[in-house]
């Protein structure tokens, strides 16, 4: 049997993965699959919980956030296409009309 | 068995997930993307959720990764992206993540992993606890994703000229 460890090591690793994209990439499009490459880790440390404890609640929540993620990547990428038609481009460095 | 197809498994998934890391396309980062994916539902197979598994397949894979093919495509970019110019901010947010890596480990650590069962939970389990404890929960996703898809579909929308 695998131990939760394994999965859980798996999770933290994935998640840091996610957390180095997003800072090194630099167009919207790719920090947001960063975005939902850390959704994923947080959903196999709820599943590896889920089965350890026995706990089947945890895969309803996974439900749920898989849910959330589709929505939330609807929005995103509308945005990011709304951004841009009025910039004409996606990095990040180029978007600064809020910077103070 | 089991664990050799886990390190597989998880092997192709970090390595998907630095292949997305590395490619500068980002076609290519979304198909390395739907390969990471695809291998976390297999694992998620390996942990007894096969409806996760199934689910995680056919809605990340499957309908949000193609969701993100397609506005690349839309956008077509003639140059690709370049990563981060400036070496320091890698080093830095490396550095950074590294320190969260730690504590996370740490964190892990401490908290009770429990025994790991056999046995796995079906689709039918879920479904009587989508349907009794989380009926509110689940009632409030159905209106949030209308009211994302209204909200997507406004947002792109071309604005008509008066």
């Amino acid at each position: 049997m695998i131990p939760a460890s394994y999965f859980f090591l798996l999770s933290i690793i994935l998640f840091v993965l996610g957390i180095i994209a997003f800072f090194v990439k630099r167009d919207l499009i790719t920090q947001f699959m960063a975005v939902e490459i850390m959704l994923n880790a947080a959903n196999l440390a709820f599943i590896a919980l889920a089965k350890s404890h026995r706990f089947v609640d945890a895969q309803v929540i996974v439900f749920f956030i898989i849910t959330v993620a589709a929505a939330e990547a609807a929005i995103g990428l509308a945005i990011i296409l709304l951004i841009f038609r009025q910039k004409k481009s996606i990095k990040t460095e180029e978007i600064s009309s809020m910077k103070g | 068995m089991a664990i050799f197809l886990f390190f597989l498994l998880s092997t192709v998934c970090v390595g998907a997930v630095l292949g997305m890391i590395l490619s500068k396309n980002q076609a290519y980062s979304a198909l390395f993307l739907v390969l990471a994916f695809v291998c976390l539902g297999g694992l998620f197979g390996l942990l007894g959720a096969p409806f996760m598994a199934v689910v995680q397949i056919i809605i990340y894979a499957g309908a949000i990764m193609v969701l993100f093919i397609f506005v690349i495509m839309m956008i077509n970019l003639r140059e690709g992206i370049s990563r981060e110019k400036k070496k320091w901010t890698i080093a830095l947010s490396v550095v950074l993540a590294l320190v969260l890596l730690l504590e996370l480990v740490l964190a892990a650590k401490g908290a009770s992993l429990g025994q790991s069962p056999e046995g796995s939970v079906s689709p039918k389990e879920i479904g009587q606890l989508l349907f009794t404890k989380y009926l509110y929960p689940f009632e409030i996703t159905s209106v949030l994703i209308i009211a994302a898809l209204v909200g997507a579909i406004v947002l792109v929308k071309k604005r008509e000229k008066e």
